[in-house]
């Protein structure tokens, strides 16, 4: 199987395009131009790869977990370590990517959103880096949630604008983001946190994140002289998913697997299951599964962990899930919980909520598979974050 | 009553008719639904008393990235009211024949492809919209729609930024249909004290490339600057002042806001 997607409109079969107002449209071109010409340049990736190594801290471990493998008694269980980057995450994996290119553009001034605030951690970091002005869009409800992340962004120069429109959350920011990118379009860019947005963004995420796959696919190959037989990763927007499976997309014999966020349940209303109770429609900029009333309006997604609260999902996801060659399934608040305490238990490495997901698919999956068998799961995100949120919810 | 059929040529009349009087266009923004849908026609036909040369009827959503705070606001209310795309059409059928100037729908696209896009041109068509502007469908997004709206003869309204390169803009002014929409500013809509020193020549090119007439909006909210605006092109379109207006029932300052498009 051959897999060149998107195609030169941006499209992932029905999927993805430039829904945009007419004053974004120029720059989406500029940045579709830097881009084809920054990857072809030695320069430009010599100074990426040379970042990725010596501040990021890559390449990061490929871990078998040995506790959990002989815990869940099934296949070898893998844990690709994005939790080990700077920053705590794979979100800097993008970043990095984003912000040399802004530079490259000439474009001095960086505007980005943040649910939880990784990516805008990851964003104010490399701002900080490379001396870049900053201004971070962030709900007002999930500037409540998350008050240390914002000091740490305020710490790194950062400017937060708490944003109180509509549900006062992510999908808010990233509206204010945009807005807030047509107003100063000359001189500044959108980094944009996921694999989400209009084309050539979701395309741009995915590569800068593929780096998670290639590394696994390499690794996996020095420890076991092969193929993994399954992975899994978390899908919110889905960009760590999107760098972990790509690089393995045309390997047909490697089962890929998304956990998306089922909330409290995906027969309540309060979920962030997109591809399990979503349809398409037209968001931020692209065509992909979304939450939304009957009359197309979007609605608000539910998630114990920030990352995954995101009423859609990137459209390159959204193409895999209908041709099926990605399975996505919903992963309740519960299990992820359990799932956060098992790994933190048995292999003594804290998950980020949105990981969390991750590792309870993988669970699942691990007691259909044989002991011959290899999974590999993206760990994306250190917990730290997250101990607070869990200890009240243990609580509750 | 009699039959008017509704479209994009009766748009394209409608509009010449004020021009050929040596007016300018003054082309309202109202959010369908804010204060309720049982408003709706009561404003329109004030609206259409005082002068407007057309209405831009916005249809709510939940995630309007092109329009600043105030229209937000106004799309909240609307959908507090429990105002949906549906339920404007069927008003429409209904009521249509009590306002004769033109009707344009601004709508986002996701309420349009998650309505259908052939159900909801039918159904538009017989609710007598004259023409839509959808802020979010660039030029190379139109082919979700172009081919229907043509068949019906509604009009796709282009927008144009001051950010699209020349060429580009003559090829969106080439094809635009009723009218260009030429966006004034770089930013969402909303009242706005300074326009930029480009918009000048900007105007003046369009007005070259375009065969419809050229109407300004984003950020035009006094009188004066709905003359200064509306010398450089064929009219305005005002939106965020007129629905603070609305909110506060001041009918007079909307009326010299229309009148001020009168005055040539």
């Amino acid at each position: 199987m051959i897999y060149e997607l998107p195609n030169t409109n941006g499209y992932f079969g029905r999927y993805g395009g430039k829904f945009v107002p007419e004053t974004l449209m120029g720059a989406i071109k500029e940045l579709e131009a830097a881009y084809d010409e920054a990857i072809q340049d030695q320069h430009f990736q010599n100074r990426l790869q040379s970042l990725l190594k010596d501040y990021v801290g890559r390449e990061n471990p490929l871990y078998f977990a040995q506790n959990l493998t002989e815990k869940l008694g099934g296949p070898n269980i893998y844990l690709k370590r994005e939790d080990l980057n700077h920053t705590g995450a794979h979100k800097i994996n993008n970043t990095i990517g984003q912000a040399l290119l802004a530079e490259r553009m000439g474009k001095k001034k960086i505007v980005a959103e943040t649910g939880a605030g990784q990516h805008g951690v990851a964003t104010a970091t490399v701002c900080a880096l490379l001396n870049l002005d900053c201004v971070i869009f962030m709900g007002a409800e999930d500037i409540k949630r998350q008050k240390l992340n914002v000091f740490r962004m305020e710490l790194l120069g950062a400017k937060v604008v708490s944003v109180d429109q509509g549900s006062a959350t992510l999908k808010d920011a990233v509206n204010e983001a945009l807005r807030y990118w047509v107003a100063h379009i000359e001189d500044t860019h959108y980094i944009i946190g996921s694999v989400l947005g209009p084309h050539p963004f979701p395309k741009i995420v995915r590569d800068f994140q593929s780096v998670i796959g290639i590394e696994t696919k390499k690794q996996l190959f020095e420890k076991e002289g092969k193929l993994p037989d399954a992975i899994v990763a978390c899908v919110g927007g889905g960009s760590n998913a999107m760098g972990m499976f790509y690089p393995f997309i045309e390997n047909e014999s490697v089962k890929l697997f998304g956990a998306e966020a089922a909330g409290r349940g995906i027969h309540t209303d309060k979920h962030a299951a997109t591809m399990t109770k979503g349809s398409a429609g037209i968001l931020h900029g692209s065509m992909m599964y979304l939450l939304q009333d009957e009359h197309g309006q979007i609605q608000e997604a539910h998630s114990v962990s920030a990352g995954l609260d995101y009423p859609g999902v990137g459209p390159e996801h959204s193409f895999l899930h209908d041709s099926k060659r990605v399975t996505y399934e919903a992963i309740t608040d519960e299990e992820a919980l359990d799932a956060f305490q098992l790994l933190s238990r048995t292999e003594g490495i804290i998950p980020a909520l949105e990981s969390s997901h991750a590792v309870a698919l993988a669970m699942k999956l691990a007691k259909t598979m044989s002991k011959e068998e290899t999974i590999v799961i993206c760990l994306s995100g250190r917990g730290d974050k997250d101990v607070e949120q869990v200890k009240d919810k243990l609580n509750e | 009553m009699s039959i008017v059929t509704n479209g994009r040529t009766y748009l394209e009349n409608e509009l010449n008719e004020v021009l050929k009087k040596n007016n300018k266009l003054f082309i309202p923004y109202i959010m369908a639904g804010d204060g309720g849908l049982d408003q709706l026609i009561p404003t329109l036909t004030f609206l259409q008393e005082a002068g407007a040369s057309a209405i831009e009827l916005g249809i709510p959503f939940s995630d309007p990235v092109a329009d600043g705070k105030t229209i937000q606001k106004a799309g909240i209310r609307a959908l507090q009211h429990g105002v949906t795309l549906k339920g404007i059409v069927e008003l429409l059928k209904q009521e249509r024949h009590k306002i004769h100037i033109p009707i344009i729908f601004m709508t986002y696209i996701n309420p349009i492809f998650h309505y259908g896009v052939t159900s909801f041109v039918r159904d538009i068509k017989e609710a007598g919209v004259d023409g839509i502007i959808i802020p979010d469908l660039p030029f190379e997004e139109q082919h979700l729609i172009k081919d229907e709206l043509k068949e019906a003869d509604i009009a796709l309204i282009q927008l144009v930024s001051l950010t699209s390169v020349s060429e580009r803009q003559q090829k969106i002014a080439e094809h635009s249909e009723g009218f260009l929409y030429a966006v004034t500013v770089n930013g969402t809509t909303g009242v706005r004290n300074d326009f930029s020193d480009v918009l000048h020549d900007y105007l003046r090119n369009l007005k070259q490339f375009s065969k419809v007439p050229v109407v300004a909006g984003f950020g035009i909210s006094s009188p004066e600057q709905v003359q200064t605006v509306s010398q450089l092109c064929d009219g305005v379109i005002v939106g965020s002042k007129i629905i603070e207006l609305l909110q506060n029932n001041d009918d007079e300052s909307i009326k010299q806001l229309i009148e001020a498009a009168y005055r040539f």
